[in-house]
């Protein structure tokens, strides 16, 4: 990476574009804690690329002044992966709806994780599809009265950090587009990641599902609501943090502080490197019991990327064979001659 | 029969040309068989074209017609341009082999049948439920019938082996390969030596091969049911280093000295299906030569990660069959809008769907030319032979980087599969690619404009990494020269006639077409693309000595058309186009010329015989 740039500011960042998502579209503070903490990465603007699917989020790449692909439906993943492969020095973005990652682009959203790409994947979640202008989408909640849905969906959604982490991604959090500092914060995390590093934010699409996601958002519920995950801190919520939440085998349990039966000692210490509690706190919402929905860092694992396993392994084949000259390919392992 | 003492060496008789097919079951190992005489005869000299043909099971029932795997081979001391309408030998390993592929041995032809495959229970799978052997019956009246109890022979040889019943059981093609080696004169040491390599650490195992390889010549030689030899003398073919080549290993190596001469990395995206697997297969071998091959989750991400891979600056390449093709449809509509480099490989079988997927067609020719959304013309090549392949590719990629545009690549399960020897050329025979990758601004007010085309319409080539370039590309339409999202009407006309202006100009940089065969004017011209090229050639060349009017032109570039094209095909009365599909070049020509080309087509998945491309030419020559 280069050396000698001037340190950049958000502006730097900013295309010439006209950023067109509706007014008050979530995206926009998205885009803005983005171009917030760059600079402070380091990473020359050359060497950042910003790969998006289609729909109101993909959009984003056009805003970014980086490199950048503003790609098909559901394959931003693909083409990252190819990025990422010829050049594993870029600093490589994806940006996907709740729809271009888990509904067309399913397949693409599981193998990314497998295969763990030194990539940084951003989800904006407004569970529906905004550019097509409001069917419910895989991440709608069941009974979603949308446009294709008049009398409700009738299945169950995905739950994203729940699919990533089945997925074998070395990287899950999830941040909300209404809280600056938190985002700037999970930003900061993805990037430091090496390994696929996979952040669903929560985005409110004002225009055809709006509030879905203020509960965690707005003074009045956020405490009770939300809940804030700290590495090696106990998961504690509610106003004056005086809930709190222990586990009871495997199941978890809500606490009340002030009632004197349990001490923050007795509760669940968050660990990013547990995987099953990881799992566990990404199926908050599964339960029958009002738990807080958890923000944060759910889980982090070092685990060798994708482009280093296949560079290492050719370095290891070169040192071993060397490489072949063309001329001795092109004649193959028996040739004879015509005179 | 002959009353020649034993051991003596029999008469050996001169052929111009001799046809081998052998036909086994699935698990006979015909396939290896075939290839190692092949090998024999290419190294011998011999010119020669092969035609293996395996069914879609893998292990369909033993010993059921379904089951039957054949390998046919064509070797001459003349050139060979296919591999053969009908055989003067057949190998039949059991009596399904000998059901599905009696029909096409010549009147008067060798069938070397291994009894041991037309027991009782063979007769039944074969469906012979008379419990007759079809060799004990008229069915062979015009034959020489060779029965040779083989399994018995190999068991015999084996015995004192150690190895097992099925270990001895598979060992029996090797009998049959050291009686063809006999009966046709030719050495053993090199298939010898391929046993040691291939078994290098089961040396019994090997040995085993190796014994029982000169026990079926030592058999031909010893006993008396043999009358006669042949020998097939070396080919006159042009002098130069030769090897043996399938299409699909051309292809791969086309797609590596493409690479190496534009001094990029080699990125191939690609799901396995047939017949376009082996091209994955044999560049993954190449890891030490800046060769990434990336077996993807499906054709949609094969194809996505050789546009991203492009992108960051490879030669990026997809291969795939025809499912494969329409799934990547969508992601080819992006690369026309991205114009990035980019190779696109069909290795066509018969479709639609699942199809015929071990049985070669040339049917995707449209989908190439036309399937895709929107107005997105792209250049198409196709290759004619096996060998072809390396040169189709090569131009191919030569194309995609120059002019900055993905480029369509047709083979097809004939050529991929099948093989010939190959003059290969040296690295400094191979045309140079040059590649202009953008490091600077290209506006005097020091902005980039990433579609900001140069007088052959071609935009630069801007990869991430490079400082002062940073621009977005997409799918959205763009802004003619700034690529800026644009939805402004006559922009969306300008581009679209931009695009195909591009493709177009190709015309300009590519050869000229010229006659392959025949004079440059007269009645009759067959006109061809793809892998019929050998039957035609072979058919043309057959009707000139005849005294027929009749000459040959063959097209690799599809799109452009080379320049001269129409004033090629209008120094003819007549125009045939054969093609293995319903007609789809003929439509084009057609469409573009509005000249009233003869279609004359044929979809069985089987390549064109000699016999009926001639018979078709012969009868529109009496229409004159
Ligand atoms: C192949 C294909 N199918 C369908 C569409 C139409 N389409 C565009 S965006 C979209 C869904 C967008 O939803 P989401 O991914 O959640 O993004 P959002 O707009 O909500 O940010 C769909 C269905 C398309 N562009 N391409
Ligand atoms: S439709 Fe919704 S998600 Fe899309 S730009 Fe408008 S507010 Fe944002
Ligand atoms: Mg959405």
């Amino acid at each position: 990476m280069s050396h000698t740039t001037p340190p950049l500011t958000a502006k730097d960042f900013a295309s010439n574009q006209e950023v067109k998502w509706c007014p008050g579209c979530g995206d926009y503070s998205i885009l803005k804690q983005v171009q917030t903490v760059f600079p402070a990465f380091g990473v020359a603007k050359e060497n950042i690329v910003f790969v998006s699917g289609i729909g109101c989020a993909a959009r984003f790449t056009y805003y970014m002044d980086t490199y950048g692909m503003h790609t098909i439906h559901g394959r931003a993943a693909t083409i990252a992966a190819g990025i990422k492969t010829i050049n594993p020095n870029l600093s490589v973005w994806m940006v996907s709806g709740d729809g271009d990652a888990l509904s067309i682009g399913g397949n693409h959203f599981i193998h990314l994780f497998r295969k763990n790409f030194d990539i940084k994947y951003l989800m904006f979640n407004n569970q529906i599809y905004g550019l097509t202008k409001g069917q419910y989408s895989p991440t709608s909640e069941q009974g979603k009265v949308a446009k294709s849905t008049p009398y409700g969906s009738v299945e169950l959604p995905f739950n994203p950090p729940e699919v990533a982490l089945g997925a074998k991604a070395t990287f899950v959090a999830r941040s909300l587009d209404r809280d600056p500092k938190h985002l700037q914060a999970m930003l900061t995390r993805a990037n430091a990641h090496k390994g696929t590093a996979f952040v669903e934010i929560y985005q409110n699409c004002p225009v055809f599902n709006d509030g879905t996601f203020f509960a965690y958002s707005e003074k009045e519920t956020k405490q009770e609501a939300a809940l804030i995950l700290e590495h090696g801190a106990p998961l504690l919520f509610g106003n004056d943090r005086s809930k709190g939440i222990r586990l009871d085998g495997t199941m978890p349990q809500i606490v009340d502080l002030n009632e004197g039966t349990y001490s923050q000692t007795d509760l669940w210490i968050h660990d990013e490197s547990d995987k099953t509690k990881a799992n566990l706190l990404a199926r908050f919402p599964d339960f029958d019991l009002p738990l807080p929905r958890p923000f944060g860092v759910f889980y982090a694992e070092l685990r060798p990327t994708y482009e280093d396993l296949l560079n290492e392994q050719a370095n290891e084949l070169i040192a071993k064979k060397g490489k072949p000259m063309l001329n001795k390919i092109l004649a193959g392992e028996k040739t004879w001659t015509v005179l | 029969m002959s009353d020649l003492p034993v051991s003596a060496s029999k008469p050996i008789i001169e052929k111009e040309s001799i046809v081998i097919r052998f036909s086994g079951d699935s698990g006979d190992g015909m396939q290896l068989t075939g290839n190692q005489f092949a090998d024999t005869a290419a190294f011998l000299g011999s010119d020669l074209s092969t035609f293996p043909e395996f069914p879609a099971e893998i292990r369909a029932p033993a010993g059921t017609p379904a089951g039957v795997s054949g390998f046919q081979l064509h070797f001459g001391s003349k050139q060979i341009y296919t591999p053969g309408d009908k055989y003067d030998v057949l190998v039949a390993m059991n009596a399904a082999a000998f059901k599905v592929d009696i029909a096409k041995l010549k009147t008067g032809g060798i069938i070397i049948a291994n009894t041991g495959g037309f027991d009782k229970k063979n007769l039944q799978l074969a469906g012979y439920t008379d419990n007759v052997s079809p060799l004990d019956t008229h069915a062979v009246d015009n034959y020489s019938v060779y029965k040779i109890d083989i399994s018995r022979h190999t068991k015999d040889c084996l015995e004192q082996s150690g190895l097992g019943t099925k270990e001895i059981e598979r060992s029996k093609n090797m009998f049959v390969l050291g009686l063809l080696f006999w009966m046709f004169d030719e050495p053993m040491d090199y298939t010898i030596g391929f046993i040691n390599e291939k078994f290098g650490k089961k040396p019994d195992i090997a040995l085993a091969n190796i014994n029982t390889l000169k026990a079926g010549w030592n058999y031909g030689d010893n006993t008396e049911i043999f009358a006669n030899r042949y020998k097939v003398s070396s080919a006159h073919l042009p002098p130069g280093n030769y090897r043996n080549i399938t299409g699909n290993q051309a292809t791969a190596i086309g797609l590596i000295a493409a690479a190496h001469q534009a001094n990029l990395p080699l990125f191939l995206g690609s799901y396995p299906i047939t017949p376009a697997s082996d091209v994955l297969h044999e560049l993954s071998k190449y890891k030490t030569s800046n060769v990434k091959t990336f077996q993807a989750e499906d054709e949609i991400a094969s194809i996505g990660a050789a546009i991203g891979a492009s992108y960051a600056g490879a030669l990026a390449a997809t291969t795939t069959s025809g499912p494969g093709m329409s799934l990547k449809a969508e992601a080819m509509g992006y690369a026309v809008m991205l114009e990035l480099p980019l190779l696109i490989i069909d290795i066509q079988r018969g479709g639609p769907s699942t199809g015929l997927p071990t049985k070669t067609e040339q049917s995707d020719l449209l989908q190439a030319m036309y399937g895709r959304h929107g107005e997105a013309p792209l250049p198409v090549l196709a290759a004619a032979t096996p060998s072809d392949c390396f040169e189709t590719v090569y131009a191919a990629a030569k194309i995609a980087i120059e002019h900055t545009t993905p480029v369509i690549c047709l083979t097809d399960g004939y050529i991929a599969n099948g093989s010939e020897p190959w003059r290969y050329p040296q690295e400094e025979d191979l045309q140079p690619i040059s590649v202009n990758f953008a490091t600077q601004p290209n506006t005097d007010s020091g902005a980039f404009l990433p579609y900001k085309r140069d007088d052959r319409y071609v935009r630069p080539w801007a990869i991430p990494g490079t400082p002062g370039l940073t621009h977005r590309i997409g799918g959205l339409e763009k802004a003619h020269e700034t690529g800026n999202v644009s939805y402004d009407a006559n922009n969306h006309e300008l581009m679209t006639q931009l695009r195909a202006k591009k493709i177009n100009a190709i015309a300009d940089a590519i050869p000229l077409a010229s006659i392959e065969t025949g004079k440059a004017t007269g009645k009759l011209l067959v006109l061809g693309w793809g892998s019929t090229f050998g039957a035609i050639k072979t058919t043309v060349t057959e009707l000139i000595a005849e005294g027929h009017e009749v000459s040959q032109l063959h097209l690799r570039h599809i799109n452009p058309f080379p320049k001269n094209l129409h004033r090629l095909l209008t120094a003819f009365d007549k125009i045939i186009i054969p093609e293995m599909n319903c007609g789809q070049l003929v439509k084009l020509i057609r469409a573009e010329f509005l000249l009233p080309a003869i279609s004359y087509t044929k979809v069985q998945g089987l390549p064109f015989t000699t016999a009926e491309l001639k018979k078709f030419c012969l009868e529109q020559i009496k229409l004159f």
